[in-house]
């Protein structure tokens, strides 16, 4: 187990290593300048050259993708200016390892954007599943065991209902109505914990976690309605009635067991996927989480930014990947013992 | 995902597993498309001693890599899934290979249709090795050799019509024109006894023995001259699997078709094969015809095998054959028991068994086996039969006084030559 | 009373295309310490009616009628939870793929245990201890060691063996045997029957064993069902039904398989067809349009009139469903020698 986990580590390393240099290489072959947005407006070709010199953009893309390497074993300075460095000290900035890069675009290190973007994200997202994974858990449970009753056409019907409205609609509407015109909650700002405590954490966080939930939950409540049918089809389930065990003993011990290992799956990828992609929701919200950082650093060609994201966001497929094949082990002693 | 599925058939949650949904949901017409053969035409083949063989294996090898589990993955063992197996099928004959789960038999029908690059060993087809044959290289040869595979239901894909399920083969190798596809896939539904008309249906439209049918037509599309069948009636109704060994017969006869039949079932291989070798734990342990290996087999694991099958005939006329009971389960293959591989379970096992592995010795016109104590049930000698020919005494070490003679093991095919266990000499024809 | 009484069994489904009607109206009885075998095809109806004993349908989906009248008691007229206490402790079952019948993510003793702490008020450790005996019992080496491997970690023969040790853990009066030997080697299946019938006589339950396999009949019933669409089409002691059957659809089961001693030359004789629609099931008798014997019987009856269940030509006890008046003759003269001819012969000289 212990050398398997440190395999497939090995091999996410190697992943990302390659991730890297597949985004630099795509980066430089589009037909756009990113030195013309780092220059600015009015910018004159020789100082479009100069910027683009400075950026270290005119070197070849395997240097700059090996600079980039480098940095992150060794640190980095800001413009990397040996001269410049002993002439003026506070011009050039220093990147300490692991370095990511240097965004021009918001005079900061990426390592530093990443850092406060990231608990946003990661509250966010946490709230999130929690949300979605108890009630589409619950509700989905619910709908199997009273298949094809009213109890179950209304879940999968108002479960299907959410699901078509798009995150921004849901997200606005709780937004305008709940928060602004009803006054049942505060606006939300982000809080962190050391600002308003575990409680003001979580009441940030309510309305952009159920905008996302709601997203999500549709889908887990159909999953979970179908994983559970189809577990209790099982022959061992079978076996288990045949036993003279109580119903709620056959469903918690024998069904539902075996129906949720590929939530398992679903879940570690939904919420590796997450972290980076509640653009929608933290743009409504205006909470400045990994999403909307990805989406600025987009729109500007602010490549440092995207490369910093595309691994941080990489890492967490991979070790999502990692962690629910483990999971597996846990569940399934098929896996664990062979 | 499944709700309309599951709405639709409130009959499939909770329920055993006798499938009480209608079989007649197939909208096949089930009077107009099955296939009553002609009985005269459903003699079992015979086995042609002259026959030359379109198949030669010999010391055939296929050994899995077992591999650890650590950080770097190394190979720790083998599972000897195939371990040196030598036969011949003649022309238009069959030989069936029996045995129980994991003694080798599919995986050695999978090799000769090249699913498996071999290990070891050769698969001498029509006069040439295709043991070694690149990918590339066996396009033409996969026209020659055809499979039919266990279940009907899984082996047919459900997006594809019968037609181009049958058709397929005949556009990859672009054996006919693509406008005359068509009559000739309706040529072969009517061969196997569908309609030819029904071509256009999908595979969940028929009943379990005709998708067989299906399987078999496909099969037949390239005119093969060898056909690898795998269990191809163990998943059917009883009452179907005869109307499945007939049709094969038919086909067998009419396209004059070599037939490699592996199954477990006894029975049905005693039906369809001339010849039949058994097989345990990766090896042959004996071969021979049909009367032979049915009536007088001299492995003590036939015996054990042909006693517990239950015979229904024999329990209708009052005789209960007395069973033979092997203990236990077959071992590992990655690890197997040295000398005989059979000795762990064998009644009559000596020390011999455990050091010596016993040589595949012909003992009659057509019958071979591999055992010290080669004899037909309740007449096994008491010392090895085998220990003079290998040079070794009876307790399996060597012997210096005796010179072991030159023997002919694991040759494809019989020598006119053979040991004779009664007399201990050499015999012939 | 016999210690097991069906009679008039139903089960049907109602779908939307109409009723399936799996099991329609099969009546049976059963003494303890005896084997009943029911023979059928897929679709037969024969796993529906023995898990209409066991009271494994649900009522949502099956409407099950008629009476199971075990040691006197009707199951049909116990509540749920009356027949739960009773499922596992005086009606057990084991099933045909024991791989797919034991929950792969518990260890096998766990599931054992399981059985027996359902009606017995005991510690998990007694139970477990409970079930390394029954594992003895059943013929598991190390069973102290092995109890605690789970399914996949057991061969096919022994995944079976356990399940039968979780049978018979609370020593039910009646088991239910649901092709046991199908999805196991011949060997190994020999060791199964073997194993079924030792246990039997230790513990004198009634067995009902169900098997496509005539051969495992033959080994095993004391006395036979042979099931068709849904309805018994014969019915007696075994050893009168495999030597004298006296219906058709009886007879083509034994033409149609081969065996292990019989004259190779002998062709098989496939039943034409496929088995029926339960949906819509052929008028009359439900085997004609199979049948190749519906000729001899005067008139349209076969298609309009389902016979009756009734004795036929040799006792009172060896029922067919069957117009055929004369069924011994037809089959010493037409099938019989198809299928034995060796036999004809033994008889004639």
């Amino acid at each position: 187990m212990y050398a398997y986990v440190v395999r497939r580590l090995f091999v996410g390393v190697i992943m990302l290593i390659a991730m890297s240099l597949v985004t630099f290489v795509l980066f430089f072959a589009s037909p756009i300048d990113p030195a013309r947005y780092a220059c600015g407006k009015n910018c004159s070709p020789e100082l479009r050259e100069q910027t683009r010199n400075a950026l270290g953009y005119d070197k070849p893309v395997i240097v700059q993708w090996t600079d980039f390497l480098k940095g992150i074993v060794q640190g980095r300075d800001y413009p990397d200016d040996p001269e410049l460095r002993a002439a003026a000290p506070e011009l050039v900035t220093h990147c300490p390892a692991p370095c990511f890069g240097y965004s021009v675009v918001n005079t900061k290190t990426v390592n530093e954007e990443i850092k406060e973007a990231f608990p946003v994200s990661l509250s966010i997202s946490v709230a999130a599943v929690v949300l979605w994974l108890f009630f589409g858990v619950l509700l989905g449970v619910m709908a199997a065991i009273r298949r094809g009753t009213i109890v179950d056409r209304g879940i999968v019907a108002a479960a299907l209902v959410l699901y078509a409205f798009p995150s921004f609609f849901i997200g606005l509407f709780l937004l305008k109505f709940i928060a602004i015109k009803w006054e049942l909650v505060d606006v939300p700002v982000y809080t962190t914990i050391a600002e308003g405590g575990i409680g003001g954490w979580l009441s940030s966080l309510l309305l952009p976690a159920v905008t996302l939930a709601m997203l999500y939950m549709a889908g887990y409540v159909r999953m979970t309605r179908a994983f559970v049918l189809e577990s209790m089809t099982e022959d061992y389930v079978r076996t288990a009635r045949a036993k003279g065990l109580r119903q709620n003993k056959v469903l918690v011990k024998h069904t539902m067991r075996a129906a949720l290992t590929p939530l398992v799956t679903l879940i570690g990828l939904d919420f590796a996927g997450l972290m980076g992609g509640a653009i929608i929701t933290e743009t409504v919200f205006n909470y400045n989480g990994l999403g909307k950082l990805a989406y600025d650093a987009n729109t500007t060609n602010d490549l440092p930014t995207i490369i910093g994201l595309v691994l941080l966001l990489g890492t967490f497929v991979i070790l999502a990947n990692i962690i629910v094949d483990m999971l597996y082990a846990v569940i399934d002693p098929r896996v664990r013992v062979g | 995902m499944s709700d309309r599925t599951s709405d639709e058939l409130p009959v499939s949650a909770g329920m055993p597993n006798d499938d009480p949904r209608p079989r007649g949901e197939d909208p096949v017409d089930s009077d107009e498309i099955d296939y009553v053969a002609p009985l005269e035409a459903h003699a079992a083949s015979v086995a042609d001693p002259n026959a030359k063989p379109i198949l030669e294996v010999r010391d055939l090898k296929m050994y899995f890599p077992v591999k650890s589990s650590g950080i770097i993955r190394r190979t720790i063992g083998q599972v000897q899934a195939v371990d040196g197996v030598s036969f011949q099928v003649p022309e238009g004959g069959s030989l069936g290979l029996v045995g129980e789960s994991g003694c080798g038999k599919s995986t050695t029908g999978r090799l000769i249709t090249r699913l498996y690059q071999p290990t070891g060993g050769t698969i001498n087809f029509d006069g040439r090795d295709i043991s070694k044959t690149s990918a590339r290289q066996l396009k033409p040869l996969r026209r020659e050799i055809q499979m039919i595979f266990q279940d009907p239901y899984t082996s047919l894909n459900p997006r594809h019509s019968v037609g181009s399920i049958i058709g397929a083969p005949l556009a990859i190798h672009k054996v006919v024109p693509r406008d005359k596809i068509l009559p000739r896939v309706q040529e072969l539904l009517d061969i196997v006894g569908l309609n030819p008309e029904h071509y256009n249906r999908y595979p969940h439209e028929f009943s379990g023995g005709q998708r067989q049918r299906i399987g078999i037509a496909r099969a037949l599309t390239l005119q093969p001259k060898v056909l690898v069948a795998d269990e191809p009636v163990s998943a059917l109704d009883v009452s179907i699997q005869a109307q499945v060994i007939n049709l094969l017969q038919d086909v067998q006869r009419e396209f004059n078709i070599a037939f490699l039949f592996v199954a477990h079932d006894l029975a049905v291989v005693r039906h369809f094969c001339p010849e039949i070798a058994v097989m345990y734990l990766g090896k042959i342990v004996e071969i021979a015809d049909r009367e032979t290996l049915y009536n007088r087999p001299n492995h003590p694991y036939t015996q054990a095998l042909l006693s517990a099958v239950p015979d229904v005939k024999q329990a209708a006329v009052g005789g209960r054959r007395e069973r033979i009971r092997l203990e236990g389960d077959v071992p590992s293959p990655i690890n197997p028991p040295s000398g005989c591989r059979f000795r762990t379970r064998c009644p009559i096992a000596q020390e011999i068994c455990a050091r010596v592995e016993p040589p595949l010795l012909q003992i009659g016109q057509r019958h071979k086996v591999a055992c010290h104590f080669a004899g037909e049930l309740g007449k096994h000698p008491d010392r090895p039969v085998t220990a003079p020919l290998l040079g070794v005494d009876d307790t399996g070490a060597p012997d210096p006084g005796a010179t072991p003679s030159p023997l002919a093991a694991n040759e494809p095919g019989y020598s006119d030559t053979w040991y004779d266990l009664e007399r201990k000499t050499m015999a012939s024809a | 009373m016999a210690f097991l009484s069906v009679r008039d069994l139903k089960v049907h489904f109602p779908t939307v295309d109409g009723v399936v009607k799996a099991t329609d109206g099969l009546s049976f009885e059963l003494e303890k310490g005896r084997t009943l075998g029911i023979v059928g095809e897929s679709g037969s109806g024969k796993s529906v009616s023995s898990s209409a004993i066991l009271g494994l349908h649900r009522k949502t989906s099956a409407k099950v009628s008629g009476e199971i009248l075990l040691d006197g008691t009707d199951l049909l007229t116990l509540s749920d939870e009356q027949m739960r206490r009773r499922r596992g402790k005086d009606v057990a079952m084991i099933f045909q793929d024991p791989l797919s019948a034991m929950h792969p993510y518990y260890s096998v003793g766990n599931q054992i245990a399981e059985a027996y702490r359902v009606h017995h008020d005991v510690s998990k450790r007694a139970a477990k201890a409970r079930a390394v005996e029954m594992l003895d019992r059943v013929g598991i080496p190390q069973p102290d060691r092995r109890v605690d491997d789970y399914p996949h970690q057991f061969s096919g023969g022994m995944r079976q063996r356990a399940m039968i040790a979780m049978g018979l853990i609370n020593n039910p009066s009646l088991l239910i045997a649901d092709e046991p030997t199908t999805a196991l080697d011949v060997t190994v299946q020999a060791q199964i029957l073997d194993l079924l019938q030792d246990l039997q006589k230790e513990f004198e339950s009634a067995v009902i064993i169900i098997t496509h396999d005539l051969g495992v009949i033959a080994e095993m019933a004391d006395e036979v069902l042979v099931m068709y669409a849904g309805r018994a089409v014969e019915y007696g002691s075994g050893n009168e039904i495999l030597t004298h059957p006296e219906m058709p659809y009886t007879w083509g089961l034994l033409s149609s398989v081969p065996d292990v001693s019989g004259d190779t030359d002998a062709r098989l004789i496939p039943i034409p067809g496929n088995p029926p629609s339960l949906l819509n099931p052929p008028s009359g008798c439900a085997f004609h349009p199979r049948c190749p014997h519906r000729d001899k019987v005067p008139g349209d009856l076969c298609f309009t009139t389902l016979p009756e269940l009734a004795p036929g030509t040799r006792t009172e006890t060896h029922l067919k469903r069957c117009h055929l008046t004369d069924p011994d003759a037809v089959y010493e003269r037409e099938v019989l020698p198809e299928i034995a001819p060796d036999l004809v012969e033994e008889s004639h000289s």
